[in-house]
């Protein structure tokens, strides 16, 4: 066991930190940002550009689609020092971790040729219209419809959730076509151009006062049947491919951790002493510590497997699950530890920069988004376990006599 | 980076699962908890046959002198049988003790013995239901003889020596004694494992010859148990990943309500939940094995995590296990409580879980003003 590279490894490593370092602030130093949106976005194009002219862009996508060809091992240590630096990378974690994948499996030759090398080097934005208002962890029943006219389809529907929908450029989205026979058998999946006529893009207000979401309207959109991928009917199946590259982009819920904890029991008072003095609040950092550090942990195996040329086993299964709870609970605490000081949500009197704040406001969405506590608990006990599925009272029922409630 | 076992490893992994398999199924063990025997002999023999008890011993003390590692290996699978030795005394304490402490006549006094198995070693702290501390320990150490009670003690009853912590004019040491020798009076005293015995040991001026720096008792039983708990640790996974096992087989093969309980969410999420816990405490081990065989720095700070999750995770496990089986959880005749009760020995048996949580805590204290 160790924790080094390989030498091919390093010599990768070595020529990512030095593109770096010759082109980006360690986030360490960067400087506090007040842009808008608009401002954001161009910067993270430009970004973009700059690591696609490089080689950095989409590592382990084939070169004919503007990636570099990576292992898996050397997408990871990419990531790794990207992290370490102040660039903005978010406005293409969708596109790039999901759209690109199901592209890169079920589009054509050309469609590819075409879409790819512009999502890789920044100059598409793409976003996932998967989710409905009656279709979250039961995506397969969504009922947006998708009808034949001529060598186009006709979009009516609505889908929720959408992040990044109000600045994408194209969608990959999938839509109901045949209501007529069991759920996951009607469905048809397309991409499309987010510009199209008919479609409007709404924003929705979180509870922690971001609008990283929307919800999407369709009517009437028109398809070209040229940019639908996967077989008429066969759309569950080209989803699942979009949905086990979420999995893999969706992982450690962040935020504030065990060290930012740490330092705040160490200079908060708590009965006449620094609080990490107090048993029961030296019991609760042990737990948060041990549950980070068994992430970190369960994170390096993967890792291992990957640069053995393996492939991983389940055990990154828990990584979301374990850090967005974990998230939550930790950023009560530290507001717990703030006493009456707790409730502010100030920047100017808030000595802890709010750290814990947006902790406890943004975790209730990472227990929910990419699959809901309760659904992963699900994947884990029939995925990794081998248990049995519930049973499923709309299995084999025609998707129009499944029963309905609320949305 | 190459954060898992290599193949020699697993291959010895292979090795003792086939061999505890066949050696020390379930009914081995029950036969240790409803008998008379302190442990399985039988088993214990074959074991150091196959050179576990030589592990990391060194070959001039009559071990093969392998790495911590392979140590690990044995250990998870151990822990997974529930293997009914005296190995953890003799191995992940006392090796460790003399290892670490002992001169080179020690050594070889003792070593060699354990190597072989013929030997057994037991490690004696506890005087009774509290921590033992500098303050109340009353076994005590005039000129060279032991007076005190140690309870309870593992492998007490069938040891042939232990290591004592004694208060002495320096404070406290280590100290070696000859269990087979004059004044010492052992009762077998029972437990919530009796898979695993224990006893009090009443000594009476017993000649007591001491381990390593006078007064430094108490800082060697810190460094030994911090490698004891990572070894320790590892059986944890492994008895908490059986209990899983366990459970799973269970609910797929009974049947309630015209289907298997295995299909119904209140069962897959609390074994989810399981499984979540035992991932955990696994790679958190792994960190604890990498600090153990190279001695790093970090170890306290490795051992104490890998030790609160394991606990928390073979806990975890041990009892939702029983309730996975229902009614049939709670009968002796299944072999759910075996697990629930090792679990609860493992989680004691260095020091209790609120102490290895403050433990853990102080000892990332003391790296981060090591490192500032």
């Amino acid at each position: 066991m160790d924790f080094n590279d390989t030498p091919a490894e390093a010599e990768f490593r070595a020529a990512a930190r030095t593109f770096l370092e010759a082109n980006a602030t360690l986030t360490s130093g960067a400087p506090q940002r007040d842009e808008t949106e608009t401002e954001q976005i161009e910067r993270a194009k430009a970004w973009q550009q700059l690591k696609q002219d490089n080689g950095w862009a989409c590592l382990n996508w084939p070169t004919e689609y503007g990636g570099r060809g990576a292992t898996p091992i050397e997408l990871i240590i990419w990531n790794q020092e990207e992290s370490r630096y102040d660039v903005p990378t978010g406005p293409f974690a969708i596109g790039l971790g999901m759209c690109g994948p199901t592209m890169i499996a079920y589009a054509s030759e050309d469609q590819k040729r075409e879409h790819l090398p512009r999502m890789a080097a920044g100059q598409d934005i793409w976003c996932q219209l998967f989710s409905e208002p009656a279709a979250g962890s039961d995506l397969a029943g969504l009922r947006t419809r998708a009808e034949r006219d001529g060598d186009d389809w006709v979009i009516n529907g609505q889908k929720i959730w959408t992040s990044g929908a109000q600045f994408s450029d194209w969608g990959i989205l999938v839509t109901r076509t045949d209501p007529s026979v069991a759920k996951h058998k009607g469905l048809t999946f397309f991409f499309l151009n987010m510009h199209s006529p008919g479609i409007e893009v709404r924003p929705i207000k979180q509870i922690s006062g971001g609008a990283n979401f929307n919800e999407v309207y369709f009517t009437d959109v028109r398809i070209p049947d040229t940019q639908r991928l996967g077989e008429v009917g066969q759309g569950w199946g080209v989803s699942l491919t979009t949905l086990m590259n979420e999995r893999l982009a969706v992982g450690n819920a962040g935020g504030a951790d065990f060290p930012d904890l740490f330092e705040l029991a160490s200079k908060t008072d708590l009965d006449g002493e620094p609080a990490i003095n107090n048993a029961a609040v030296r019991e609760k950092l042990a737990d948060w510590y041990c549950q980070a550090s068994g992430l970190k942990f369960t994170n390096y195996r993967t890792i291992s497997a990957l640069s053995r040329g393996t492939t991983p086993g389940p055990e990154n299964s828990i990584t979301k699950i374990v850090s967005a709870v974990k998230m939550q609970d930790l950023g009560s605490f530290g507001l717990d530890l703030m006493d009456m000081g707790g409730i502010l949500n100030d920047a100017t009197l808030d000595p802890a920069n709010l750290i814990f704040q947006q902790n406890f406001m943004g975790a209730p969405g990472y227990r929910i988004a990419g699959g809901t506590d309760e659904i992963l608990r699900n994947i884990i006990a029939e995925r990794v376990l081998g248990m049995p599925q519930d049973i499923r009272v709309d299995k084999n029922v025609p998707f129009s006599e499944v029963p309905t409630g609320n949305s | 980076m190459n954060f898992e076992f290599s193949e020699e490893q697993d291959l010895l992994r292979e090795q003792a699962q086939s061999f505890l398999n066949q050696h020390s199924p379930l009914d081995a063990v029950r036969a240790v908890l409803e008998g008379d025997q302190a442990y399985d002999a039988k088993l214990y023999a074959g074991m150091a046959e196959l050179g576990w008890t030589a592990t990391t011993i060194p070959e001039q003390y009559g071990g093969i002198g392998l790495g911590h590692l392979e140590l690990c290996v044995i250990a998870e699978e151990l822990g997974r049988s529930l293997a009914p030795t005296p190995f953890s005394s003799c191995i992940y304490l006392v090796s460790e003790a003399l290892q670490l402490f002992g001169s080179d006549a020690q050594k070889q006094r003792y070593l060699p013995g354990l190597a072989s198995g013929e030997t057994i070693g037991a490690f004696a702290l506890a005087e009774g239901p509290q921590p033992a501390t500098a303050a109340n320990l009353t076994s005590r150490v005039e000129g060279d003889a032991l007076t005190g009670t140690k309870v309870p003690v593992a492998d007490g009853d069938c040891a042939n020596f232990a290591i004592v912590l004694a208060a002495d004019a320096d404070g406290g040491s280590l100290y070696l004694v000859d269990l087979d020798g004059p004044g010492v009076q052992r009762t077998t005293v029972e437990t919530l494992d009796p898979t695993r015995s224990h006893a009090s040991i009443e000594f009476s001026a017993a000649p007591a010859e001491r381990l390593g720096e006078a007064g430094a008792g108490w800082l060697q039983t810190d460094r030994i148990f911090d490698r004891a708990a990572v070894l320790f640790a590892f059986e944890q996974v492994g008895g908490a990943h059986a209990a899983l096992d366990m459970a799973k087989e269970y609910a797929l093969g009974r049947f309630a309500f015209g289907r298997p309980i295995a299909s119904f969410q209140a069962i897959k999420h609390k074994l989810a939940d399981m499984y979540i816990a035992a991932t955990l405490a696994r790679s958190n081990c792994y960190y604890g094995a990498w600090a153990l065989s190279t001695d790093a720095a970090e170890l306290p700070v490795a051992a104490a995590t890998a030790r609160v999750s394991a606990s928390q995770a073979f806990h975890e496990c041990a009892k939702e296990n029983i309730q996975t089986h229902g009614g049939m959880g709670f009968t002796w005749e299944f072999n759910c409580h075996l697990y629930y009760r090792r679990a609860k020995l493992l989680s004691v048996n260095l020091g209790s879980l609120p102490r290895w949580k403050n433990r853990l805590i102080t000892n990332i204290e003391t790296s981060n003003a090591l490192s500032a």
